[in-house]
């Protein structure tokens, strides 16, 4: 049947084309469309209806007319090669290599819908990823098999920051680790994938991978802004197929880093509506919870398997809103978000992230005794208290004047102060190690009185706490 | 045969419309996939898909089952994970690996699995539904207690099979209904639709409380057996964590949760901390009473929907044993969304936010399966339902929310501000509420203490007192209050830290007993009491706080352990003897 041919459609609605007569054709089964020209374009069958078919082409329908054309139906949902040596290589966002390197050998073809993780099968991922950022690794520990999007806005550091984490990310070098990780540094790669994003921003990722020679250990897929829709749809598919297969067959350590859900959100809109479906919120498909959560749940770790999955999806809340459906349903699918503030941001501190609305889910199992050190979950518990109340001390502040406040909200204010310029603030280039990160969490806390640091217990506090520690930062 | 005329995601019509019924299931495809239908009109039948449709083909044949979706009930239940459509996910590891596959068949329940039956009927007996005519245990905390189906009327036994070990699908026994001839088979399992509420005898008159060991729950916001309340919250302001507590420590027999297209990782960690914690009452493994339905968001959307009814179906089924039921559902705004999806696939005409316009009704089924009820057999027994809400963008106005909050008299919202202070719980009690207070009342008076009820609403009216105030400091700092202001601010701060605020992760605060819950309140009175009374006499509020008792109090919860209560009128005395200090000497002591 496979070579049974259809000559031409019966109608074209954007990214979408009908056909009618074709018999045993399955349900998101991919078929290829042979223009006269010699040219071929991939589809896939999106809703079947008697002998009609409905498909989208991946590569848009410009140029299709309804004589055109020749269809063929492949019989298998769409597949893409996977092997070992994809490391180092880029593709397009439908799988194709595009470094003008040739085909990847394929050791297996991998169906890019993946398929469900049984929860039983899943191990609980304890094990934390050392990013070298003291703000992520102190207060919204990144813990490997989990899944911890950057929500940002336009113009903000997003992208350096994913550069970064991309580039120093480390295992943990502490226990909770088998031998066998620690000596291996092959065992840890980077899966990327640029989802509609503009040209420069490929580009700047290729430069950054290649300027700290990570690029040997990292896969990237690109679809750029002004590439087709339906393969943007593809693109995180295609990337965490392949970061499955290394993960899960290959036993490595992946990170997954995809820019920009938002373009993704977007795209799946665009095609939705072309296919006449019924709109939920902000326009958006009533399935796109559910189509987000088949990306993000491919994240984890399998009893039994040396590898894991991280993903960090990066997204632009549009106009800074937190509660936009594309954030706002992400965030429910997530384990945590890493969430960028603008006011930070353009106070020059880089990486302006915002303490209080930031939050990673998995990191109570992933730090303390045997993970990181034992005083920082009560240390972190005290920080996040802590800043919190500068807020409000600010906020007073803003209303009587700094003059006005007390003795207590007068020290939160200098903590505020020095917290944020001291330790979220860090270079680009700068790596913090835990033990440093969470001594200059002390530091700066013996900036407030004692009796204000309810989270942390006499022993803590006497074995830590000491005024003198802060005496750097009085100058602020 | 009927066959495929079209798919759209989960949703498949067949040309024909005589050979189904609606809700009846029905199997799709040479697969075998299960759906349901759920429309029929003039030309086609509606089918929905309980499992991912790609590979399906237009032309393969739907055979109906002639029966609704039907969940199997049977001793193997309690310890089980199940998706949404009750297959069990450790056996299909076991068959298909780590990733789930399509089509899978197997039995809800271990069909080789030996259980030590006791046949409690004799040949010649009369039975009628919901009689027990055979027990097993089923796992050390949990007798089963097989029940004759409840449709069936009154029946003579006919057999019985010997006492001993007996598989699930081994006739025990043999019954011939009034006015039959045929004798029926019973075997230990029974299949019952889960989209209709098994039948009861009556409600009754609620008077228990589901007791949680959380203070703010227990105490300021109670719920009671056989009630409903609702968790709503933004991400990340801890509703798994709510529920994951009470799933914990929670005084019910059996905790039936349903992880509703939430995280993998979260069910995983509900199975791994579940077989480690230990139930202090009974010195077992926490998974000897829990039952989990585990359809992860990237589950079949279908059976989503179907997960809620199929662990409500489960939770009836041992409240006609007997037994106190309570059922997570974490969340229902997951299915409210698989219910708007499915809607949309069949082009329905939407009402607010692009739900159907039958999702309050759908709801409300869902929340009056609740209830405290006597059974057919006489016996009784709850189902207590604790909903978690997902409001999109936390905005409590949106539908879910706000049809949940017409269903339930429970109510406890999870506030942003507060779990960015970390402050955990963090139910908000200015905008929570708990219609059940005034039912449990007698309740507590007898099992906690007469002034219990007095206790607890003098401390809200102290935590509104505080929070009316804090509008005026939020303006104009605190220092400019009088004295007596000063100290309701000063006791409000040690309601929310040393009262409000517990730690799931202290191995004493995680679960607090109700009569520790009550001294703490009362120790917090006595200091108010006597700071009121010292500033009467002109003491000032600094004197007041140099005694370093409010400290003092904030710590109490860790400082007293649960199984020393008399150290609570140790604290009284010392909180008297300082006070008796600034008053005649002007000399405070301090506490110590």
């Amino acid at each position: 049947m496979i070579d049974l041919q259809y000559a031409g459609l019966e109608r074209i609605n954007g990214p979408l084309v009908v056909l009618s007569g074709a018999e045993n054709v399955s349900y998101e089964e991919i078929a290829l469309l042979k223009l006269r020209d010699g040219t071929k374009r991939v589809g896939r069958v999106v809703e079947m209806s008697g002998d009609k078919v409905v498909l989208q082409v991946f590569e848009g329908t410009k140029g299709l007319s309804l004589k055109n054309t020749r269809t063929v139906f492949t019989g298998k949902p769409l597949e893409i090669p996977l092997g070992a040596e994809m490391l180092g290589r880029m593709f397009n966002g439908a799988g194709e290599p595009i470094d003008g390197l040739g085909d990847v050998f394929p050791e297996k073809m991998g169906d890019i819908n993946g398929r469900v993780l049984n929860p039983v099968s899943r191990a609980y991922p304890r094990n934390y990823i050392h990013t070298g950022i003291s703000s992520i690794d102190f207060l919204m520990t990144l813990i490997r098999g989990q899944k911890l999007p950057i929500f940002s806005g336009s113009g903000l550091s997003h992208n350096k920051l994913a550069a970064q984490i991309a580039g120093q990310a480390r295992l943990s070098e502490k226990a909770g680790n088998t031998d066998s990780e620690h000596k291996n540094e092959n065992k840890f790669a980077v899966v990327f994938a640029a989802i509609g994003v503009p040209g420069d921003t490929a580009d700047y990722f290729k430069r950054i991978f290649e300027e700290n020679g990570a690029l040997d250990r990292v896969v990237m897929f690109l679809n750029l802004s002004n590439d087709p829709i339906i393969e943007r749809i593809l693109t995180p598919r295609c990337a965490l197929t392949t970061a499955e297969y290394l993960a899960f067959e290959k036993d490595m350590h992946i990170l997954v880093v995809m820019t920009d859900l938002t373009a993704y959100a977007e795209a799946l809109r665009e095609f939705s509506s072309s296919k006449g479906e019924i709109p939920g919120r902000k326009g958006y498909p009533g399935y796109l919870y559910s189509d987000l959560a088949s990306l993000y749940e491919r994240a984890g770790v399998i009893k039994g398997c040396n590898g894991s999955l991280t993903q960090i999806p990066i997204l632009t809340m549009p106009n800074d809103d937190i509660t936009h459906p594309v954030p706002d349903l992400t965030a429910y699918i997530t384990e945590g978000q890493i969430v960028f503030d603008r006011n930070l941001d353009s106070t020059g501190v880089y990486p302006g992230l915002s303490v209080l609305l930031s939050l990673s889910r998995l990191m109570k199992d992933g730090i303390g005794e045997g993970y990181t050190r034992s005083d920082h979950p009560d240390l972190a518990n005290q920080v996040f208290s802590s800043y919190a109340r500068v807020q409000d001390a600010r906020a007073l502040a803003s209303v009587i004047g700094e003059d006005e406040l007390s003795a207590t909200d007068k020290a939160l204010m200098k903590f505020g102060a020095a917290f944020e310029q001291n330790f979220l603030s860090q270079g680009f280039e700068e790596s913090r190690s835990m033990e440093e990160t969470l001594n200059l969490a002390w530091d700066l806390l013996c900036l407030l009185p004692r009796n204000e640091l309810e989270r942390l217990s006499d022993d803590l506090l006497n074995e830590h706490y000491d005024p003198k520690r802060a005496l750097r930062f009085t100058g602020v | 045969m009927n066959r495929i005329y079209s798919i759209n995601g989960p949703v498949v019509k067949v040309n024909d419309t005589k050979d189904f019924s609606m809700m009846e299931m029905v199997q799709v495809g040479e697969k075998g996939l299960v759906g349901e239908v759920i429309g029929i009109d003039t030309r086609y039948t509606t089918i929905q898909v309980y499992e991912n449709t790609a590979g399906l083909k237009v032309g393969e044949p739907v055979k109906g089952a002639k029966m609704p979706v039907c969940a199997t009930l049977g001793p193997g239940i309690i310890s089980g994970i199940y998706d949404g459509i009750q297959r069990p996910l450790t056996a299909m590891t076991e068959l298909n690996g780590a990733f789930v596959a399509m089509g899978s068949a197997l039995p809800a329940l271990d069909e080789q699995r030996l259980f030590d039956v006791t046949v409690t009927v004799k040949e010649g007996d009369t039975v009628k539904g919901g009689d027990v005519y055979a027990t097993c245990p089923e796992t050390p905390l949990i007798l089963h207690k097989c029940m004759v189906p409840p449709n069936i009327g009154s029946a003579k036994v006919v057999l019985t099979a010997e006492d001993g070990k007996h598989k699930v699908n081994d006739a025990v026994l043999k019954i011939v209904p009034d006015g039959g001839y045929e004798p029926v088979a019973l075997t230990l399992a029974q299949k019952w639709a889960i989209k209709t509420p098994r039948p009861v005898k009556r409600r009754k008159t609620i008077t228990m409380p589901l007791i949680t060991g959380q203070r703010i729950i227990d105490t300021v916001f109670p719920i009671a057996k056989g009630g409903a309340a609702a968790v709503p919250g933004g991400f990340g302001t801890g509703k798994t964590m709510t529920q994951h507590q009470i799933a914990k420590w929670c005084d019910a027999d059996i905790i039936v949760y349903i992880g509703c297209g939430e995280r993998g990782n979260e069910m995983t960690q509900v199975l791994e901390e579940f077989s480690e914690l230990i139930d202090p009452k009974s010195g077992r493994p926490l998974t000897d009473r829990t039952v989990l339905i585990a359809n992860t968001s990237n589950m079949p959307v279908a059976a989503r929907e179907a997960s809620i009814y199929t662990g409500i179906t489960i939770a009836e089924y041992y409240r006609d044993m007997g037994y106190h039921i309570a059922i997570m559902a974490d969340s229902t705004s997951r299915w409210a969304e698989a219910l708007r999806e499915i809607s949309g696939r069949l082009e329905e005409m939407p009402a607010e936010e692009g739900f159907p316009a039958y999702l309050p009704s759908r709801l409300a089924e869902f929340y009056e399966r609740a209830g405290y009820v006597e059974t057919i057999r006489g016996g009784e027994g709850s189902v207590t339902v604790i909903g978690a809400v997902s409001p999109q963008g936390s905005d409590f106005s949106e539908p879910v929310t706000q049809n949940t909050k017409r269903f339930v008299r429970c109510f406890w919202a999870l506030d942003k501000s507060l779990a960015y202070a970390r402050h955990y719980p963090a139910i908000n009690w200015m905008n929570s509420y708990s219609d059940y207070a005034d039912d449990l009342e007698a309740y507590y008076a007898e099992n906690a203490g007469e002034d219990f009820t007095l206790v607890r609403r003098r401390i809200s009216a102290l935590l509104i007192e505080e929070n009316n105030l804090m509008e005026i400091v939020k303006l104009i700092g605190a220092d400019v209050l009088p004295d007596d202001q000063k100290l309701i601010i000063e006791i409000g701060k040690v309601i929310r830290v040393g009262f409000l605020q517990q730690n799931a992760f202290h191995k004493d605060d995680t679960f607090v007993p109700l009569n520790k819950q009550l001294f703490m309140m009362r120790v917090i009175l006595k200091l108010y009491d006597e700071s009121v009374r010292a500033l009467s006499k002109n003491a000032l509020i600094s004197d007041i706080s140099e005694l370093g008792w409010f400290e003092k109090l904030a710590k109490m919860k860790y400082d007293i352990p649960n199984d020393k209560p008399e150290m609570f009128a140790e604290y009284e005395e010392a909180i008297t003897r300082s006070f008796y200090g600034i008053l005649i000497s002007g000399e405070p002591e301090e506490a110590t």
